[in-house]
């Protein structure tokens, strides 16, 4: 069709956890520039089933940009060159017409990588198990007005909620620090009234439970939040600073 | 393991350590800048001196001294082990990085910008804090330190190797000072834009100050 692309893509391709990987050249004669990054990955693997070859293995669900499962190191960007936007919501259009594309899984001691790909980030589902919930007795629910709550700190809870803990921060950090994430995660409970009966030992939990997985610590490049697809502020991490250190030198947990 | 070891040993821990001994040593940069720039009235060393001495003598800037050391030593092993574990966790490193897209290249080179300066601090303190001490616990006398000066920066080479020494400043706190308040916790809307402003400028200033003192006596200005 008129206005279609050839395009070169150079494929991370590792057949299991420890087998070693490698790049893998292919060619595509007619991409849309309409489709989405995931959409052409899918014209490559028919294309490479086609052949008798083994498809590229890539995480993606819900393709509309809200799940947290997609991800790709493109062109050496976490969900490629937009701001803002998580592969599924990436579009050709955002490529030229002869572009050569490297694709990569992302890299970190703590998301080993299961196949070509598709990267392991159970790291994270442990870091929540650690402390990234609130216990209540079940019932019915409250009347809505029965916790008053100011609107900045209901805005800044939300903003911080909005992560997908899709590890694009991971990702695009020079240490594979998870900081945005867990200070994500930290912050939405720390706003609001629910969260307050556990706060410390949430935050200590938390934290120890992100070093044991072996991500590095923060440099404050910036990184993370210029990278993330819900562009999860910075301020999350200082005020994770905040909690963290104000838990460990004044809570009664030894 | 303690709490308190466990707290300084855990990632945010260490950074709790490296933005409070870096804004320790941005003060004694004040401290130090202030001192020494006492050489531009061009007396012939003698306001210098008379400072130079204070500092040298006075027993509360002594034991000051040793923290000032112990500062130092820590800023340098803590860096050095968020150094180690940084790069453990990522074993594989990717192919293609476009780190230039989101992050400022002296923020991602704190360690080797950090390495410079330990390299710049062995050799100026092998010019004059090391020989005056030893001479000092020797003989309980002081060196001439601004005559020293004097004899040190009238090769080219050493003067050069300051200038660098303060390049690598430049860099190291225009990142670092702004990044011990983040790594404080202190992000605050009301606030963020004096620690900016603030940081930039001690990190344009005091660097300049530093370099002008080899160039000067270099190129005879101050005698």
């Amino acid at each position: 069709m008129e206005g279609n692309m050839r395009l070169s893509l150079k494929v991370w391709r590792q057949s299991n956890t420890d087998a070693a990987g490698g790049f893998e050249d292919y060619k595509l004669d007619n991409v849309s520039p309409d489709m989405s990054f995931l959409e052409m990955f899918d014209v490559l693997n028919e294309q490479l089933i086609e052949e008798g070859k083994e498809p590229v293995a890539f995480d993606h669900d819900c393709r509309e940009g809200i799940c947290g499962m997609c991800s790709m190191y493109i062109n050496g960007r976490p969900h490629g060159p937009l701001r803002g936007v998580t592969t599924c919501q990436l579009h050709m259009r955002s490529f030229k017409d002869g572009d050569t594309i490297v694709v990569e899984p992302w890299r970190a001691q703590a998301f080993p990588v299961i196949k070509d790909l598709v990267v392991d980030r159970d790291a994270f589902d442990r870091v929540i198990s650690a402390g990234g919930f609130i216990s209540v007795n079940t019932g019915n629910a409250q009347d809505a007005n029965s916790l008053p709550i100011a609107k900045e700190a209901a805005d800044d809870a939300f903003a911080a909620a909005a992560c997908i803990g899709c590890g694009a921060c991971v990702a695009a950090c020079k240490n594979a620090s998870a900081m945005l994430f867990v200070s994500a995660k930290i912050s939405q409970l720390a706003l609001l009234p629910q969260g307050q009966a556990e706060r410390s030992i949430r935050a200590e939990k938390m934290v120890a439970q992100m070093d044991a997985e072996g991500f590095g610590a923060c440099t404050n490049t910036g990184a993370c939040s210029a990278e993330c697809p819900k562009e999860i502020s910075l301020e999350n991490i200082a005020r994770m600073n905040r909690e963290y250190i104000g838990a460990k030198f004044s809570s009664s947990a030894v | 393991m303690s709490w308190f070891s466990q707290t300084l040993t855990s990632s945010i821990g260490k950074k709790l350590l490296m933005a409070l001994t870096g804004l320790f040593l941005i003060s004694f940069l004040v401290i130090h800048a202030t001192i020494n720039a006492m050489i531009f009235y061009n007396d012939g060393g003698e306001t210098f001196s008379h400072w130079g001495h204070f500092m040298g003598t006075n027993p509360i800037i002594r034991t000051l001294e040793i923290g000032l050391v112990a500062g130092f030593l820590i800023h340098i092993i803590d860096g050095l082990m968020l150094w180690k574990s940084n790069r453990d966790a990522r074993p594989v490193k990717y192919a293609v990085n476009n780190a230039a897209a989101n992050s400022t290249w002296y923020s991602r080179s704190m360690g080797l910008l950090g390495t410079l300066l330990l390299i710049f601090l062995v050799i100026h303190t092998s010019h004059f804090w090391i020989p005056n001490r030893s001479n000092q616990f020797a003989t309980g006398e002081e060196l001439n330190l601004y005559q020293m000066m004097l004899d040190t920066f009238q090769n080219p080479v050493v003067v050069l190797i300051y200038v660098l020494g303060c390049v690598s400043l430049f860099w190291h706190l225009l990142h670092g000072f702004k990044s011990a308040f983040q790594s404080l916790g202190l992000n605050h809307v009301k606030y963020n834009g004096a620690i900016s402003f603030v940081g930039t400028a001690f990190s344009i200033i005091v660097p300049i100050l530093f370099a002008l003192m080899p160039i000067s006596i270099y190129l005879g200005w101050v005698k």
